[in-house]
């Protein structure tokens, strides 16, 4: 019986194809005639070497938690948001500009930023849910179409007069200090790691809340039973239409905080951008590993941050940086058809019985 | 019924022996015997989650028996495959059926096994063989009519044709009336006839007692995955089948005291709706349902009684009218007003509108009462009430399997999430309950169960409208009854009045005396 419970756990076969998908990146390093060995050795090394090179791991894991708490929310409530590339997006423009522009005090300075933040990828979102539940336009159409509109609108707004930095380059003034993110300097020397924040801190947060919100409360019954069965929800007395606004709503302001926690904890300023960013897109791949699981995102966002992290460093062994999104894309698939694996083992297991 | 036996005691052409069909633990199937003869029409009864369905799917290759024999025409025989199965002659019409609409019924009955000329499909030779086996059974199926414009009983014709023409002997028929006409019925009841008279052998899986008395040689019944017995139809009634099927006697009268309807509690004036294509459904109806009385709506589905219904629990809006709940305005409102203002209802598909299938039964115990105390305390859903709330009504109303209070809905057999919903809706206390084709495709005793619950709800003085497509279940629950044609009611009748036929003239369109 235990073995039986241990065969159907999701974990173990998460855990499978994160190892298949290691295996075909050694495949492809070792094609291009790099030993897999002294990569994934630097890759190791990258993360787990020294304590500063860990807390670099979280700073990056942050924003990824965020955005794959925002699809793995949509997820659970029936929609799929594919647009948290461009809430995130709006998200991260907001709290620059306001991290800009607005005089307050620390603190509060950094958490009314955070909140427009929010508000603003709350609003990105919920445009989209309008579109749906007024016209009938699909989520997933509008989504993609948003995400360009993020894209463009930031860039455009990188390089007016108020925001942009004097002088030449193609970026942001940094905002100001009251509102960054950033741990006391003292803190900072002590972890001896210029760039650890509290937005990893708010990433655990908003998971727990999350989880709660779905598992324990009115409002997660109601958009959990809309998002399975609208006519039953509906029949029930439920305003379907109000709920998946709600839970888009809810989405996007996850996506947009994940947007202000990269510009207020590490970036500090916005870059034009030359093509989209991604972290979107990734929070699908971290809610996916996640299996939806908010909990869970806290854990596949640290995977996916020091994937990233430390794949940064593989050039410096002559590995292309680019194993990491093989090794990530092909994780995604045997998830993906990680149902067939689990229909072959439950077989195995049986025969053997 | 002036049904002709063609059963050929002589021949015996399917025997299952000591089939055991186990999945884990739970054991579907416990020792089952059957045995089938040429041209018989052979029932198989039993409970909802008794084993049929298990045993037929063992029979047609989709299961491989834990233990048993197989044997067909006298030779043992092993299934890998459903396409074993129909290789050797056995096919099944399941309840559900597989067509593609946009194909033609020709398409679809070759569809797999097409026959070819050279690189294309021949279809003139496969729509000659279609239209030959038609008329052969007297089917009268347009080999050229697109699966969409035809009707239910059409379609279930087409899928016989589908495993005739792949050149059964033996065909399965799956709870074949389960969503038929009475006139379809009849029909279905001929085409038995015809292919039975022809040799073939006819399993069918059904728990309506009525039917098989009418149709069928023998019956084997099945009760908690355990072989009950075999019986010889001829000799039997429906008392004793259902007694065996049930393991206890079971009351077909439903009893009922005499009491008078009190106050109007429903009242629906003029409604006019449109469906889907615009075209008027309802035009101008009126009803209305007292306190204390069933009302049973009759008609044939089509006829306007589904839009009803959905109008009156707030899914569907009309285009006229006046609906009042006790004197208050209720047209056009939403769900959530209509349940507020005191119509509770079961409705008619009960995997759509009744439940929330990845929801738990506990979860769904509570669907319009989940904000509320004491399941909900600020915001947060209170674990332990909930459950507490599901047991005692799992209990109350006999949901089985018991102690699966967290476990989704959709793994209960289709009688016990039917048992889920009317726990549900019984206890919400509205002041009208709405009950639509309440007892589809149950078993008798969960039948005798929901019926029970339903005159229990009108001598406890609430409003009934019953609304079925089972002109039997109308005719024993209802205090009145009132027949909907074209949109419109067109006859009244007393309940203790009733005559079956004079329904049938009115249901069809006919004017009342």
């Amino acid at each position: 019986m235990k073995k039986r419970r241990i065969l159907e756990s999701s974990v173990l076969y998460t855990i499978i194809a994160i190892v298949i998908g290691f295996v075909i990146g050694a495949l492809f390093l070792a094609s291009a005639g790099i030993s897999p060995a002294v990569a994934y050795g630097k890759l190791i090394d990258g993360v787990f070497g020294k304590p500063k090179f860990m807390i670099w791991t979280l700073v990056y894991a942050s924003p990824l938690i965020f955005t794959g708490l925002s699809v793995a929310f949509s997820l659970r409530t029936g929609v799929f948001n594919i647009g948290a590339e461009g809430q995130f997006v709006v998200g991260a423009m907001a709290a620059c500009a306001c991290g800009i522009i607005l005089k307050l005090p620390p603190v509060i300075h950094a958490i009314v930023c955070v909140l427009v933040a929010a508000l603003a990828g709350f609003i990105w979102s919920y445009l989209v849910g309008i579109l749906k539940v007024k016209r009938g336009i699909h989520e997933v159409l509008s989504f993609i179409m948003f995400n360009w509109i993020a894209f463009y609108l930031s860039n455009f707004l990188v390089n007016t007069e108020t925001l942009h930095k004097e002088g030449s380059g193609e970026a942001t003034k940094n905002v100001l200090d009251s509102a960054r993110l950033l741990f006391p300097e003292g803190i900072l020397k002590a972890l001896n790691c210029n760039g650890a924040n509290w937005g990893f801190i708010l990433a655990i947060v908003a998971a727990i809340v999350m989880w709660i919100i779905i598992e324990k409360t009115t409002l997660g019954y109601k958009l959990k039973a809309v998002g399975f069965n609208k006519d039953a929800a509906t029949f029930g007395g439920i305003n379907a239409d109000r709920s998946i606004l709600t839970a888009l709503g809810i989405s996007g302001a996850l996506a947009g905080i994940g947007g202000a926690v990269q510009v207020l904890g590490m970036s500090g300023r916005i870059s034009q951008f030359a093509g989209q960013e991604g972290y979107g897109f990734e929070g699908i791949t971290v809610a996916l590993i996640a299996g939806s699981n908010p909990i869970g995102c806290i854990f596949s966002g640290i995977f996916y941050g020091a994937m990233k992290y430390g794949g940064s460093k593989l050039t410096m062994v002559g590995a292309p940086e680019e194993v990491i999104d093989i090794i990530m894309g092909c994780v995604i698939i045997f998830i993906a058809i990680s149902s067939v694996f689990k229909e072959m083992f439950l077989k195995i297991g049986k025969k053997n019985q | 019924m002036g049904r002709v036996s063609h059963m050929d005691e002589s021949t015996v052409v399917i025997a299952m022996k000591d089939i055991v069909k186990k999945f884990g633990d739970f054991t579907a199937n416990d020792h089952i015997n059957l045995t089938v003869h040429k041209g018989e029409v052979h029932a198989i009864l039993g409970e909802n989650g008794a084993g049929k369905s298990t045993l037929m799917n063992v029979l047609c290759g989709l299961y491989k028996p834990t233990s048993g024999q197989i044997q067909l025409n006298g030779k043992d025989v092993t299934f890998n495959s459903p396409k074993d199965a129909i290789d050797m002659g056995i096919g099944m019409v399941h309840q559900h059926f597989m067509l593609i609409q946009p194909f033609t019924v020709t398409d679809n009955i070759i569809l797999g096994v097409e026959p070819t000329k050279g690189l294309t499909v021949d279809k003139k030779t496969a729509r000659e063989k279609v239209l030959e086996l038609s008329e052969r059974y007297n089917m009268k199926i347009d080999p050229d009519a697109k699966i969409e414009d035809i009707s239910v009983g059409m379609q279930q014709r087409v899928e016989i044709l589908k495993v005739l023409y792949r050149g059964a002997d033996v065909l399965i028929l799956d709870e074949p009336t389960a969503s038929l006409t009475p006139q379809e019925i009849e029909g279905l009841m001929e085409i038995i006839q015809n292919l039975t008279a022809d040799g073939k052998s006819i399993i069918l899986i059904t728990h309506k007692l009525k039917e098989i008395t009418a149709s069928s040689d023998q019956c084997t019944i099945i009760r908690q995955g355990k072989y009950i017995d075999t019986v010889k139809v001829a000799e039997v009634n429906e008392n004793d089948l259902a007694a065996m099927m049930v393991g206890r006697d079971v009351n077909f009268k439903v009893e009922k005291k005499e009491q008078e309807a009190g106050e109007v509690v429903l009242d629906v004036k003029g409604i006019r709706a449109k469906d889907y294509r615009g075209v008027e459904i309802l035009n101008g109806l009126n009803l209305q349902v007292r306190r204390g009385e069933i009302v049973g709506l009759a008609g044939v589905d089509g006829n306007g009684q589904t839009e009803l219904v959905e109008i009156l629990t707030g899914l569907r809006k009309a285009e006229a009218g006046e609906v009042k709940i006790l004197g208050k305005d209720v047209f056009n409102a939403t769900p959530k007003q209509t349940f507020e203002a005191g119509i509770s209802s079961i409705p008619a598909d009960r995997q759509k509108h009744g439940l929330v299938l990845e929801f738990s039964n506990e979860d769904n115990m509570i669907l319009q009462h989940f904000e509320e105390a004491p399941f909900a305390k600020k915001g947060f859903l209170d674990r332990k009430a909930i459950r507490e709330h599901a047991a005692k009504l799992m209990e109350k109303f006999d949901v089985r399997p018991r102690g699966t209070e967290g476990a989704p809905s959709a793994t209960l057999s289709g009688g016990n999430q039917q048992k889920v919903i009317i726990a549900r809706e019984v206890t919400n206390d509205k002041d009208l309950l709405i009950a639509v084709n309440p007892t589809r495709g149950l078993d008798v005793g969960a039948i005798e169960f929901v019926h029970k619950y339903l005159v229990e709800q009108r001598n406890k003085n609430r409003a009934v409208l019953l609304v079925s497509f089972e002109l039997d279940e109308i005719m024993s629950l209802s205090d009145r009854i009132e027949v909907i044609f074209d949109g419109q009611i067109t006859g009244s009748v007393a309940g203790k009045d009733a005559d079956e036929k004079e329904l049938g003239y009115l249901m069809a369109g006919g004017k009342q005396a």
